[in-house]
């Protein structure tokens, strides 16, 4: 079929299943917004292209299709940056079409020209500019295929407008020649009878998981591996509700704000079962010290996250879920007994917990009555930082795909989009954002595209007037010199006003579910100011690039137990049972 | 210790770049790099020659696997190999000193290609060592411009880097 290169684009998008985008036109690349306008693909407007990108990434986590964005050149296209390298670093499926200048004008610095296939190259799985019409619907067709295969990532087509006002013979194919991709999703069967001895053999084992269990939809294997086996485990940021939160065997998180159980359980193990995670500096600290006495076992898509960061002793290159099928045949059922009530005791002694401060609103207490309002069952995006933190500790992720932040690149301005984008692939999900004052500052003027599109997000935003993480580096290594950290906020309930939203402001903790129960009430996007506590730290804390003998904060969660234990007298006893991060405030 | 690569990739746009790219990205230090088209149409072959220790050098090739545009990767180092890099070497030379020249350039079999009233041209083929011998010897007499290609490298006999292989 003879068409337009521009229609090509929208027909090879409606092949592809594609329900909808998020983009910005402009000038380049009016030819496919032409085209859309007839088409049933629906288009999110938003207002600034890195929320476009951030949308994209939010629809992709939410549903684990695709998501697509849509800029024009230039300008356009370097908004999209910091999304592509946000959805590149936590290995998340988008495409992003971008307008070009003609052909003839590239290379002559034309009115709206910037190399962004250049620009792009580190920050994208792989990318396209388009020299031939002849060869759009191939590239598109390849673009979806690698973008979503292996190990998921982003992939941008740069799209000459005259090549869009090209006429080109529309035939979409249906399978894809790459020679040079060829991804590994079966797991070597000597290496999985390996890991299945190793496993026999463990008497402290641990699981650590995480983004690529839910890349792989692995969370059903890795619960099975964990309660077959009796195996303790810990999910990353990323791998948060890949493992039931409330889950007697979770440990919590890991690494720099995990809980000390997560960090212990790592340090004492005498095997580590990695999968689908790449020993991120924020988990690992020191590398040298990491997990000491472990055999590790390591399951990963990506051959190159084999030995990058931290020597294991069995790689097994592979889709997480097939190879854990597949080791899940070979293991028999474990108690390990001792180990798991050296765990339980390191529960009781270390719960997550914080000391109430004198007529200040917590942080954390905000996040655990968000989970309570929600009954544990909203999509939660984050910002980056201590909110970020909190949200991790305090809300208890029971199903993959329900939290959603900015893991690798840790992208302030992520949230919002974000939540935006997860409740597009979601309508009927209840999505809140919990932000920062500092996160939410940096793409709040998407609150015209919650409303314009009738996204009912409830943004909470736990307002400290602070950059709250810096602030606490400031006051821990930077000898409390709060060096550009202070922030004059503006009212941001009667910001959400004015955009039409909904906003409140809490400043009392018997405000904090009223507000949250009609924040849930209003049908609308509603922003709610908590204006919490200005100084208060995450806990625990091990500074970056050392190891859990460095961990900090361990007197703030003693001292929150003990008084919690006065308050609640005789029934404290029974509190460690409950799972990390439900031990509430003191 | 150095490392010789020989990578093919498809002839495509960019994807010198995209190889570049990745060394100074993850900090791989490339000590030299050749392409040009292979004996199969739209394919072409590098040599790579980078500084790397052991775990580098995994590093190095898995991250050169991932790009989608390299077909096959072989570490050539410790194969029975041919390797070949050519220098074009301009060289001050009058009357005085020019039949000295001539004579340290035929013994190493190389051939000078252009001569002029105060330098000649000197063109020199072989391993990297022969090359560097040829240059030590020649700059006493003032090397006025050095042009070098990066290395070449085949393996000896029949066998061959194949894409499918």
């Amino acid at each position: 079929m003879r068409m337009k290169g521009a229609q090509a684009v929208v027909a090879a998008l409606e092949r592809e299943g594609v329900e909808v985008v998020f983009g910005y036109p402009g000038g380049a690349i009016l030819g496919v917004y032409d085209y859309l306008y007839d088409s049933k693909v629906r288009h999110i407007l938003v207002r600034h292209e890195q929320a476009a990108a951030h949308m994209a990434d939010g629809y992709a986590r939410a549903t684990g299709k695709p998501g697509v964005c849509i800029a024009t050149s230039g300008p356009g296209a370097t908004n999209l940056v910091t999304g592509l390298a946000t959805a590149h670093m936590d290995s998340i499926p988008i495409i992003a079409i971008t307008g070009q200048v003609a052909r003839a004008a590239i290379g002559r610095d034309a009115f709206q020209e910037a190399d962004i296939t250049g620009i792009t190259l580190p920050i994208t799985k792989h990318n396209y500019l388009v020299k031939d019409p002849a060869d759009l619907p191939r590239i598109i067709r390849e673009a979806f295929h690698i973008a979503t295969t292996g190990r998921p990532g982003p992939v941008l087509i740069d799209l000459p407008r005259d090549v869009a006002m090209a006429e080109i013979d529309f035939e979409y194919p249906v399978e894809v020649d790459l020679p040079g991709y060829k991804p590994t999703y079966h797991g070597h069967p000597r290496q999985i009878m390996e890991a299945a001895r190793a496993i026999a053999e463990a008497k402290r084992p641990v699981l650590y998981v995480g983004g690529g269990v839910i890349a792989s939809g692995a969370a059903r294997e890795v619960r099975e591996l964990a309660e077959r086996c009796n195996i303790p485990t810990t999910t990353t940021l990323m791998g948060l509700g890949a493992f039931p939160g409330r889950h007697p065997l979770f440990l919590g998180m890991p690494g720099m704000h995990g809980t000390v159980a997560a960090n212990f359980a790592l340090n004492e193990c005498d095997l580590l079962i990695a999968v689908g995670v790449r020993f991120d500096d924020r988990v690992t600290g020191d590398v040298r010290t990491f997990s000491p006495k472990s055999i590790k076992i390591h399951i990963d898509i990506d051959p190159a996250e084999i030995g990058k960061n931290v020597k294991v002793h069995i790689p097994i290159v592979g889709d997480a879920r097939l190879v854990l099928r597949a080791l899940l045949d070979q293991v028999e059922p474990a108690l390990h007994s001792e180990w798991l009530a050296q765990i339980q005791a390191w529960k009781e002694e270390y719960p997550l917990g914080y000391v109430e401060k004198e007529g200040a609103l917590m942080p954390q207490f905000v996040v655990e009555k968000i989970y309570e309002v929600t009954g544990g069952n909203a999509i939660v995006t984050t910002d980056v930082g201590q909110h970020q933190m909190w949200a991790a500790q305090y809300y208890l992720f029971d199903q993959p795909r329900q939290f959603i932040s900015s893991g690798g690149l840790g992208t302030m301005g992520f949230g919002f989009p974000a939540a935006l984008g997860a409740q597009v692939g979601r309508p009927d999900a209840v999505v809140f954002c919990i932000s920062g004052d500092g996160g939410f500052q940096m793409n709040m003027q998407e609150l015209a595209t919650a409303v314009e599109n009738h996204l009912p997000v409830k943004v909470c935003v736990l307002n400290n007037f602070f950059l709250g993480m810096v602030r606490q580096w400031q006051q821990l290594f930077y000898r409390q010199r709060y060096s550009a950290s202070r922030m004059v906020n503006p009212d941001f309930a009667r910001l959400a006003e004015a955009f039409g939203a909904t906003g409140m402001v809490v400043r009392k903790a018997e405000d904090v579910v009223p507000a949250l129960k009609r924040a849930m009430e209003v049908e609308g996007p509603v922003v709610i100011d908590f204006q919490v506590a200005p100084e208060e730290n995450v806990w625990p804390f091990i500074p970056a690039g050392q190891s859990v003998a460095q961990m900090m904060g361990l007197e703030e969660l003693k001292k929150a137990k003990e008084k919690r234990a006065a308050r609640a007298g005789r029934e404290a006893v029974t509190l460690a049972e409950t799972a990390p991060g439900r031990e509430g405030r003191a | 210790m150095k490392h010789t690569l020989a990578v093919l990739v498809q002839n495509k746009a960019g994807v010198l770049a995209r190889v570049a790219g990745l060394f100074s990205r993850r900090g791989f230090n490339i000590e030299s790099i050749s392409v040009g088209p292979s004996e199969l149409p739209g394919v072409a072959r590098m040599t790579l020659v980078a500084q790397a220790d052991h775990d580098e050098l995994e590093q190095l090739t898995k991250q050169l696997h991932k790009l989608i545009d390299v077909l096959k990767i072989s570490d050539v180092t410790n194969d029975p190999v041919v390797d070949r890099e050519l220098a074009l070497i301009k060289v001050n030379a009058d009357a005085s000193s020019r039949a000295e020249i001539l004579q340290v350039v035929d013994i190493f079999r190389g051939k000078v290609v252009d001569v002029s009233e105060r330098s000649v041209i000197v063109e020199i083929t072989g391993d990297t060592d022969k090359v560097e011998a040829m240059i030590q010897l020649l700059r006493p007499y003032g090397i006025r411009e050095l042009v070098r290609t990066g290395k070449v490298t085949m393996v000896r006999g029949t066998r061959t880097v194949q894409a499918s292989g």
